[in-house]
């Protein structure tokens, strides 16, 4: 672990960024834990705007009891046309746990929302996006960011440096995941309110209709949980007292 | 009639942005449900506060294609007759005693029969329902828009909530904001023909923009109300806008 002195170049984390990331880390963890609770009370994913236990699903997942349960009387159609739709009554005691769970998760919601636009204004209007996560110009090279792909293969992961001076795949990461993966799931999250979707109904448009949504946001949180970890282990692998330091009290 | 929607519709904003500061003082909120000290029920009146100040009140849901109506699945109570002799006796000879009463802050409280119902202007509109367990279905919806009761029965200017009573035993209301909406209706039919049981016959509740379970179903009992009427905490959000 080299230890490097602190000049400009080598400024540490400001507190802004450690307290925005501190809170969007507690916000996301209690968001994961309920979007996991109700992915396990309709673990049925669907695209469109429509999807439910009597329409086919695009795929589903064995998490809970309510796979496949099967618990349904017998169906009739609306109506006596070929192929009409149908309605059948549930007999099967579902696992439901959403009326904590949701209430939970758009909780935490507010607490990745509202730190997150500050974070995401105060990025731009003090150059930290530009400064320090966009990748620089004689950076923007996939022969360079695939060279960095290979040293991360190979476990040859650099020091810390205590503050905001990342690599070129680290940088790329953070920057799929602020400009990218976070407004996705911020909006995909929108698009499956009732509320909102009346009011904005370009939402619908562009994420393909609230099932859509649904799987989209499903899909971007995969991602999300999926940074996180490699994220830990980088931390670890490049000093984990020093990194937990540098972003908590560390200067 | 048009003036008095206006009036209500800026009141509830107004009333929404005064109990965002409201809520930081404890005890301070009177037009919200209570939270009964549970931080998720801060968090839904949060949600609630926010949604009413940040969205147009009155927009409408998206409303669909005949074609898109969608297979449906009944969840909840499918049959109140099950464990409700009065429902059953009203099942039985098709919903023809039925009565809906409205009672509370109006000028001339009264009952609706099914028929009743019927004689008013109706609204037909095609729309998707969204059930917190995480499915959406679409169906055709024919009713009464509860506005209209709501104005043959005199509503008074200091109501502030509506509130309904099931036959399967539930009780929830709804603002004004959301019990004015066009698109909130009585729902007699589903899908062109009379509303089935499984889906809350003879008559349901629809809200197009809050979450499923406020469209409730086997409507039995309206009360209007000037205070929030407090149910207990269900532990399930009372403002589903999300």
């Amino acid at each position: 672990m080299t230890h490097q002195t602190i000049d400009s170049e080598h400024a540490p984390h400001k507190r802004w960024v450690k307290t925005a990331h501190w809170i969007i880390t507690l916000s996301f963890f209690a968001l994961v834990f309920t979007g996991g609770e109700m992915t396990m009370v309709h673990p049925r994913f669907y695209w469109g705007e429509v999807g439910n236990d009597l329409t086919p699903a695009l795929f589903e997942l064995p998490v809970s009891r309510n796979y496949q349960h099967g618990g349904w009387e017998k169906s009739v159609p609306f109506s006596e046309a070929v192929n009409a739709p149908v309605s059948a009554a549930r007999t099967y005691n579902i696992f439901n746990q959403n009326g904590w769970g949701r209430s939970l998760h758009f909780l935490a919601g507010w607490f990745l929302l509202v730190p997150g636009l500050i974070y995401f204004i105060a990025g731009i209007f003090t150059g930290h996006f530009r400064k320090h996560l966009w990748p620089k110009a004689k950076e923007s090279s996939l022969r360079l960011l695939w060279n960095d792909v290979i040293n991360h293969v190979r476990m040859q992961i650099p020091a810390a440096t205590n503050g905001p001076h990342y690599g070129l795949l680290q940088k790329s990461s953070y920057v799929v995941v602020i400009f990218f993966l976070m407004p996705v799931i911020v909006m995909t999250g929108m698009t499956m309110s009732p509320a909102i979707t009346a009011a904005y109904p370009f939402l619908l448009k562009i994420f393909f209709g609230a099932q859509s949504a649904r799987t989209i946001h499903f899909f971007a949180s995969s991602a999300l949980v999926l940074f996180l970890i490699v994220h830990v282990v980088m931390v670890i692998k490049s000093g984990f007292k020093q990194q937990i330091r540098s972003m908590t009290v560390g200067k | 009639m048009e003036k008095k929607k206006i009036i209500t519709r800026r009141k509830a904003i107004i009333t929404g942005l005064t109990s965002l500061g409201g809520l930081l003082l404890a005890g301070c909120s009177k037009p919200l449900p209570p939270t009964y000290g549970n931080i998720l029920r801060m968090g839904d009146n949060l949600t609630y506060i926010a949604q009413r100040a940040l969205l147009p009140g009155q927009s409408l849901a998206k409303e669909y294609n005949y074609s898109d109506i969608s297979s449906f699945p009944a969840t909840g109570t499918t049959n109140p007759a099950s464990f409700n002799e009065d429902y059953a006796r009203l099942q039985k000879k098709a919903f023809a005693d039925w009565v809906l009463p409205i009672e509370g802050s109006v000028s001339r409280p009264g009952s609706y029969s099914l028929a009743d119902l019927q004689k008013f202007p109706s609204r037909t509109h095609i729309t998707r329902h969204t059930c917190e367990e995480g499915w959406t279905a679409i169906g055709q919806w024919t009713g009464v828009p509860l506005s209209t009761i709501l104005q043959s029965a005199g509503i008074l200017p200091s109501a502030r909530f509506i509130n309904f009573y099931a036959y399967d035993t539930f009780i929830d209301s709804i603002d004004l904001l959301d019990a004015f909406h066009p698109q909130t209706i009585l729902a007699y039919g589903m899908n062109g023909r009379n509303l089935p049981i499984a889906h809350g016959a003879p008559v349901r509740l629809r809200v197009e923009n809050q979450i499923g379970y406020k469209s409730m179903k086997y409507l039995k009992r309206i009360v209007v109300t000037d205070e929030f009427l407090d149910p207990g905490d269900s532990g399930w959000a009372w403002y589903t806008g999300i």
